[in-house]
């Protein structure tokens, strides 16, 4: 045993030893986020906040094609509310009985309309570079909530000493190489929240990143709810089949 | 064995015609299995378990799946979010590929421990050599299917190692790819493959238990059984200790698929993947990770052959020596309790096995301890690949000639009665 006990540390201190010379990029600062943990959940405060974000600051560029109008209803919208957020985007549709294709306004049933209606589209309009579909973003980068959140405050007005910064390019703390194309997306007071919490900059990132973590996990409650009874459940039974196997093999030992 | 009469008019009239209770019973019930048996083999049966729930989700997946380059990735998506605990049993089936090569990775281990290759079970091991082949196979085919950066560039990566086959290696590429890049007929021949080898696995799997039950089991001891009194009835002996074995798994398990689903996989994987863009890191999941470290410490030609080409069959090789390991030992002993130095020199191998894994997670030219950057992890990737086919190809066979083993006991049951005499008599 004590031999796989020093296995387990030579492999842990080595893990230890790259972590920290993998460091060139800080690593984004641990924020204390509602849903982590066993028994996290959602903010519906915060997400509420965080689509009024979206849908005011980042939708202008960056799309959100995963998440359908319907889907926030599960984060406290009422139906009429939901109608009415829809209704302010247009999607095509069609052919009608005449063969041609139509705009009509978006129902709860269809996602999120993008702002561009292609990659090329949306290059353009942001001198070459592509405003990332945000749907899935916090599941797709190292660091998740807390690498968004701290990319989102991390822009400097100057980049440091001696850096040089190409042409369109913007400083960031934490974005790996430092040179990002997406300008500092907010600027103090940039939404009026409707329940009066004051719009900083740190509570923007905040809130958006709340909701995106929504948007790229919908089903977190329900899982962590589920695996609350399930690991219960499996708990409880094992602990008696353990009881069982012990009195069945009472003869053998 | 003892043919039982079925009371049952039903199961007798089959049973007389098609032996199946008959059959269960010969081997899930009557089966004579050694008493000493401890929990390291309690991952066959979850192996077993295992492949079982990785076919039950996957029929299910399938019936959502999209194999089509524009829509696979959405596809998925729509498992995640729209279809009725769609993200519960991707999650299981995510997970499920980790706890398997988890799983199967220890049953080796303990097999390499106790000597379970050694005669009469060869057979019965290549077998099992035979299924992790397959098994990786299809885990490498599966990952493709989602379609995201990594799935998309782990797919070029390993394709092209075939390229390194001389004169014929281009062609095998275009053959294997179904065009002249990774693309939308890979990835329709990866699903169509996806859904054929798990039941080549399942066939294999019958075959190995086939070997199984002609010896049976091994055990901690390493000797053979010498009568019914070092054996119990599978049936409840066995059966109670597998499934508390099992509970005590999914535990594991599902505390992965609730609490941390991702937390094997690689963030970027939910990047759609994008043949323009390639990730900074390419790696594979763990379970592929030391094969990964043994395929990149190959960097250098030898003579005309190229370093690419020793890389791809140092990787084969790393699991195809295991084909002969039953005849590089030499030993007549089988368990590592009875072997002193082979004991020193397993656990020194499964070090350099977890080594091989953190190697081939890390950028070869990162340095392994942070201040000495002249030790890269490219070097310690040599040493260990080097150590790996040494303790198979060297230590081993030399070990089975050297090592004097300690005397093995008269039978399984003398240790356990004597203990047991020695209690009784201080009562």
């Amino acid at each position: 045993m004590h031999r796989f006990l020093i296995t387990a540390l030579a492999g842990a201190a080595l893990m230890a030893a790259s972590a920290t010379q993998a460091a060139e990029t800080p690593e984004a600062p641990a924020h204390d986020w509602s849903f982590t943990g066993l028994f996290g959940t959602y903010d519906r405060d915060a997400l509420r906040r965080g689509f009024q974000v979206y849908k005011e600051v980042c939708s202008s560029c960056h799309a959100m094609k995963r998440v359908a109008y319907r889907n926030l209803g599960s984060i406290g919208f009422s139906g009429g509310e939901i109608a009415e957020i829809a209704a302010e985007y247009e999607v095509e549709d069609g052919p009608d009985e005449d063969g041609e294709m139509f705009f009509r306004p978006a129902r709860p049933a269809d996602r999120f309309v993008s702002p561009f209606e292609n990659e090329a589209a949306a290059r353009a309009a942001n001198g070459g570079a592509y405003p990332l579909d945000l749907s899935l973003i916090v599941k797709a980068r190292e660091g998740g909530a807390d690498y968004i959140r701290a990319l989102l405050v991390g822009y400097r007005d100057e980049p440091p000493e001696g850096f040089e910064l190409n042409v369109g390019m913007y400083y960031n703390d934490y974005f790996p190489g430092h040179q990002i194309a997406m300008p500092a997306p907010m600027v103090e007071d940039q939404v009026e929240y409707e329940d009066g919490t004051p719009a900083t900059i740190e509570q923007m990132a905040e809130d958006v990143t709340v909701f995106m973590t929504w948007a790229a996990s919908p089903e977190m409650e329900a899982r962590k709810n589920m695996g609350i009874s399930v690991l219960i459940f499996l708990v409880v039974l094992t602990g008696m089949l353990y009881a069982l196997k012990r009195q069945i093999w009472s003869d053998v030992h | 064995m003892t043919t039982r009469t079925w009371n049952n008019p039903i199961i007798r009239w089959i049973d007389y015609r098609l032996p199946v209770f008959s059959f269960m019973d010969h081997h899930l019930v009557d089966y004579p299995t050694p008493k000493n048996l401890s929990y390291w083999w309690n991952f066959g049966s979850l192996a077993g378990i295992t492949l079982v729930i990785m076919i039950a989700t996957g029929v299910f997946l399938a019936m959502h799946y999209t194999p089509h380059v524009d829509y696979a990735f959405d596809s998925v998506e729509r498992i995640m979010r729209d279809v009725n605990y769609g993200w519960l049993i991707r999650y299981l089936h995510m997970n499920g590929a980790s706890m398997f090569f988890l799983v199967v990775y220890i049953h080796m281990f303990r097999a390499l421990y106790y000597g379970s290759y050694k005669a009469p079970r060869e057979i019965l091991w290549i077998v099992g050599v035979l299924i992790l082949f397959a098994m990786m196979a299809t885990a490498f085919v599966g990952y493709v299917l989602p379609w995201g950066q990594m799935s998309f560039w782990a797919a070029t990566v390993i394709t092209n190692l075939f390229s390194a086959i001389p004169l014929v290696g281009e062609s095998i590429v275009t053959w294997l790819w179904g065009g002249f890049s990774v693309d939308n007929p890979t990835l329709n021949r990866f699903f169509s493959l996806h859904y054929l080898l798990p039941f080549v696995i399942f066939g294999l799997v019958f075959v190995h238990l086939w070997a199984l039950h002609v010896h049976r089991s091994n055990n901690p001891l390493g000797i053979d059984t010498k009568g019914p009194q070092d054996t119990i009835p599978f049936h409840p002996y066995y059966t109670i200790k597998d499934a508390f074995g099992l509970g005590a798994f999914m535990i594991f398990y599902l505390g992965f698929v609730f609490f941390a689903p991702d937390f094997f996989g690689e963030a970027i994987n939910y990047e759609p993947a994008n043949p323009l863009v390639t990730p900074p890191h390419i790696v594979p999941e763990w379970y592929f990770l030391p094969y990964y470290a043994i395929l990149r410490s190959i960097d250098f030609d030898i003579w005309f052959v190229s370093a690419k080409l020793i890389g791809v069959i140092a990787m084969f090789a790393s699991i195809a020596v295991l084909f002969f390991l039953p005849w590089l030992d030499r030993s007549p002993v089988r368990s590592a309790r009875f072997r002193p130095i082979y004991k020193q020199f397993f656990w020194i191998f499964f070090l350099v096995c977890i080594l091989l894994g953190v190697v081939g997670k890390h950028p070869p030219n990162d340095p392994v301890f942070g201040g000495v950057e002249w030790f890269q992890y490219i070097h310690l990737g040599k040493i260990t690949t080097a150590y790996y086919f040494l303790h198979f190809l060297v230590i081993i066979p030399l070990i089975g000639w050297l090592e004097r083993p300690r005397p093995l006991p008269e039978s399984i049951s003398t240790p356990v009665t004597r203990r047991g005499l020695a209690a009784e008599g201080t009562a």
